[in-house]
């Protein structure tokens, strides 16, 4: 029943995975794990893969979830353009993510032009099919900001404007890196982030040199394996850039959608909500496409919105600093029906995946 | 609604001549005249009788149907009104007796549709072997009801009956198919993924499949899995009883289709609803030949045992993934929502 | 962030493909990939676009390089630093 090719799971080989784990991890301390990425956290709830690793090995979620780290200035900006009468396209999990007030499910529940989208072309396919403008919400990172270049780039319909909220993953993990008490001993790298942008850019991380890096796949072995990597480096007291995910990454990446990234978008600063500005992590279109910015288009003022909600620890998940358990109002107060802060909102936030499998990182 | 084609009309639900030439043309055409006690279907009486065996405990259900699209690849409304009420009482231990059928219908329906709905829901009755005894027409005007609504109450005999929390550590917990089946092609169906297959829905009814099971024996509880899934029908019964569930992710039986379309939108299989299936409790003794009986009959191919029952963590399911992992199998969240990115 | 399945190509038109997930059938646009792909080949999709070209053999590959990783541990001793470890598992 289960003959995929690239359903890579066998319990054989992740027992010799974890054994060697075993066998590498030091003795005195634990080890603190960083990934960023919802679709890391996802894989290694869903298959319990915590059970499989040894008890000193702590692997986090950082600001892998690009609805989580949305800043309310963003949405407050979207409900803007919708009550200029703008029809905002958006992935499915924003709608839950309160801005400064409301969140776009209350407003399209109060009879806003709001629509769910699978893709930027979604978008572009509705602005055809409708009079009035459309802005689409462009949410996401590397893996999906090509997506939303080349849509721009294909003669896309006039009344089509971009809501711009990409975000880049490399300054954040350079970020988090420099707090004061975030004590990293490694990344999990995103393996489709890199299969759009490479190793290079880890290689260039400022003070990344003292970490050890390993890009990893979303398999569950994928995962194992990049892991043991990482206590390889660690045991042997190496900090290198490692390619754990040969098949979907290579060392330069993916060129032509690098170039659709840079044809249409520059680095910018960008806020991250539960982090603050960092710089050179965001997208900025280009003056060619300065027409498509939404916020230009229809004169949005940015207001800077209040990002933290009292009592409530998101911050701390985004930075790695915590894991939902941590927070009193996990699945007491904070449930995905009602949500306290957006890491329960968002599909790939850590609070929201932790729920959905249990709430407990190990059984 | 088809131009030129014959619709419902608002006559046919308003008793008097019009109703019961629909009842004629429509209804008794399709119900034998099945006797179940003294006054039947065919008498057009306020009520029909039912003569109550000897031994054995009255077993009563009922549903109501609004299903979108009505008509989805595998089965219809009629299908599934017909197979979600038998397969209610089948898991309940009970042998269908009788069933009711009340229609309310949108002014305008058109009568082919109502036909081959009706149809559909005769012949799931047939596989059955039991029919219609009572039933009920009426008509709403244009935008007063979308299409087509059903409600059915179920009546059947079991000897003894079987709830769904009568299992005890050290059972084996079997499922009759696959799962996540119907669940899975009614997403396909209703949203706008641009996606294609061949999946269809499971929805059968499953009566003479689980007499099979009943007549081994050794069947401690029943539960058919339907919204929310294997995932909530299992979290059901663990926290009623308060024993725990413990699964092997392995054994459980999904079509690669279905685990396709979910790797694809990121929506769990145990998570959506099967309309053709059932969980059963079985005494450990008897849990090997119960399989065997259910994998004899063309709708238990692939019955397999999924797991047992313990007590490590009262009320709660577990998964022991197929990888080597272990974590808990919760309660799902509600109307899946697609996870793209 | 990243929901990529591996899908089989089973035609191409233009700039999209029609590929296939274990019997589903979906279109995805190929503008996002550096090079042509070929019926037979695999791809990652990603919201609607091909973002990676794989070939069959990737998988089988890859269980070669968790097996070589296992093999190569499988030692009471603690494994000496190792030079340029950043070139040695990259295409």
């Amino acid at each position: 029943m289960r003959d995929q090719p690239f359903a890579l799971n066998d319990p054989q080989r992740a027992a010799a995975l974890s054994s060697a784990m075993h066998r590498l991890v030091p003795r005195d301390r634990a080890v603190k794990i960083v990934h960023i990425c919802g679709t890391h956290e996802a894989t290694i709830t869903e298959h319990g893969l915590r059970k499989l690793l040894p008890d000193q090995v702590h692997v986090l979620e950082g600001p892998g979830c690009p609805v989580c780290v949305t800043p309310t200035s963003d949405i407050d900006a979207a409900l803007q353009l919708l009550d200029a009468g703008v029809t905002v396209c958006t992935f499915g999990d924003m709608l839950g993510v309160p801005g400064s007030g409301r969140t776009l499910a209350q407003a399209r529940a109060a009879g806003a032009d709001v629509r769910t989208v699978l893709s930027a072309a979604d978008a572009a396919r509705i602005a055809r099919s409708v009079p009035q403008q459309v802005a689409f919400f462009a949410v996401g990172f590397e893996t999906t900001a090509p997506m939303t270049a080349a849509v721009l780039v294909d003669d896309p319909p006039s009344n089509l404007s971009l809501l711009v909220s990409h975000k880049l993953i490399p300054p954040a993990m350079a970020a988090l890196l420099e707090m004061p008490d975030t004590a990293i001993d490694g990344y999990l790298a995103p393996g489709h982030v890199s299969t759009i942008i490479g190793l290079q850019p880890y290689r260039q991380l400022p003070g990344g040199g003292a970490v050890p890096i390993v890009v990893g796949g979303f398999e569950p072995l994928d995962v194992l394996y990049a892991l043991t990597l990482l206590l390889r480096q660690i045991a042997t007291g190496v900090s290198s850039v490692e390619n754990g995910y040969p098949r979907a990454v290579d060392a330069e990446g993916n060129p032509a959608a690098q170039r659709l990234i840079e044809r249409v978008f520059s680095p910018c600063d960008a806020q991250w909500r539960g982090i603050g500005s960092i710089p050179g992590s965001g997208l900025a279109l280009r003056e060619p496409w300065e027409d498509r910015d939404a916020r230009t288009r229809f004169r949005i003022e940015g207001r800077a919105g209040d990002d933290l909600i009292p009592g409530c620890r998101c911050a701390d998940m985004l930075t790695a600093r915590a894991v939902p358990s941590d927070c009193p109002l996990f699945a007491t107060k904070c449930t995905p029906s009602t949500p306290v802060g957006p890491c329960m909102v968002g599909s790939e936030g850590a609070c929201r995946i932790w729920f959905r499998y249990g709430g407990r990182p190990i059984l | 609604m088809t131009p030129g084609g014959r619709c419902v009309e608002a006559t046919h639900g308003a008793g008097g001549e019009l109703a019961a030439q629909f009842l004629a043309e429509h209804i008794l055409t399709r119900f034998p005249r099945t006797k179940t006690g003294s006054i039947g279907l065919d008498a057009l009486d306020d009520g029909a009788t039912l003569t109550l065996p000897a031994e054995g405990e009255l077993v009563v259900t009922t549903d109501s149907h609004v299903v979108k699209p009505v008509f989805f690849p595998g089965g219809d409304i009629g299908r599934l009104a017909a197979a979600g009420t038998i397969n209610d009482l089948a898991v309940m231990g009970a042998r269908p007796l009788a069933l009711t059928l009340s229609l309310v219908l949108e002014e305008g329906f058109p009568l082919s549709d109502l036909a081959t709905i009706l149809d559909s829901f005769a012949a799931a009755l047939a596989e059955a072997g039991t029919s219609v005894i009572c039933g009920d027409t009426k008509v709403m005007g244009r935008g007063e009801i979308d299409g087509i609504a059903i409600n059915t109450a179920g009546v059947g005999i079991a000897c003894p009956p079987i709830s769904d929390v009568g299992f005890s550590p050290g059972d084996s917990i079997l499922v009759t198919g696959t799962i996540g089946d119907h669940g899975m092609a009614l997403l396909l169906a209703r949203e706008e993924f641009h996606l294609r297959s061949d999946l269809r829905s499971d929805v059968a009814p499953i009566w003479s499949l689980i007499a099979r099971a009943l007549e081994v024996g050794g069947i401690h509880a029943m539960k058919d899995p339907t919204r929310g899934g294997l995932a909530a029908a299992l979290n059901e019964m663990a926290r009623k009883s308060q024993r725990t569930i413990d699964l092997e992710e392995n054994a459980i039986p999904f079509r690669q289709d279905v685990l396709g379309l979910s790797a694809m939108i990121g929506i769990a299989p145990t998570d959506v609803a099967n309309e053709g299936k059932a969980i059963l409790a079985v005494a450990p003794n008897k849990a090997a030949v119960v399989l065997e009986a259910l994998r004899a009959h063309p709708l238990g191919r692939d019955a397999a045992v999924i797991g047992t029952v313990t007590e490590s963590h009262p009320g709660r399911v577990i998964l022991n993934t197929t990888v080597g992992g272990r974590r808990f199998m919760e309660m799902p969240l509600g109307d899946p929502v697609p996870r793209i990115c | 962030m990243c929901l990529a399945a591996p899908a089989r190509v089973l035609a191409i038109e233009g700039n999209e493909a029609t590929v296939d997930y274990n019997g589903i059938r979906a279109v995805a646009r190929l503008d996002a990939l550096p090079d042509p792909v070929a019926v037979g080949d695999y791809v990652l999709i990603h919201t609607g676009f091909a973002i990676r070209r794989l070939s069959p053999d990737d998988a089988e590959e890859t269980l070669r390089l968790f097996d070589e990783l296992a093999a190569a541990l499988d030692s009471e001793a603690t494994p000496s630093p190792r030079q340029e470890p950043d070139t040695a598992h990259e295409v």
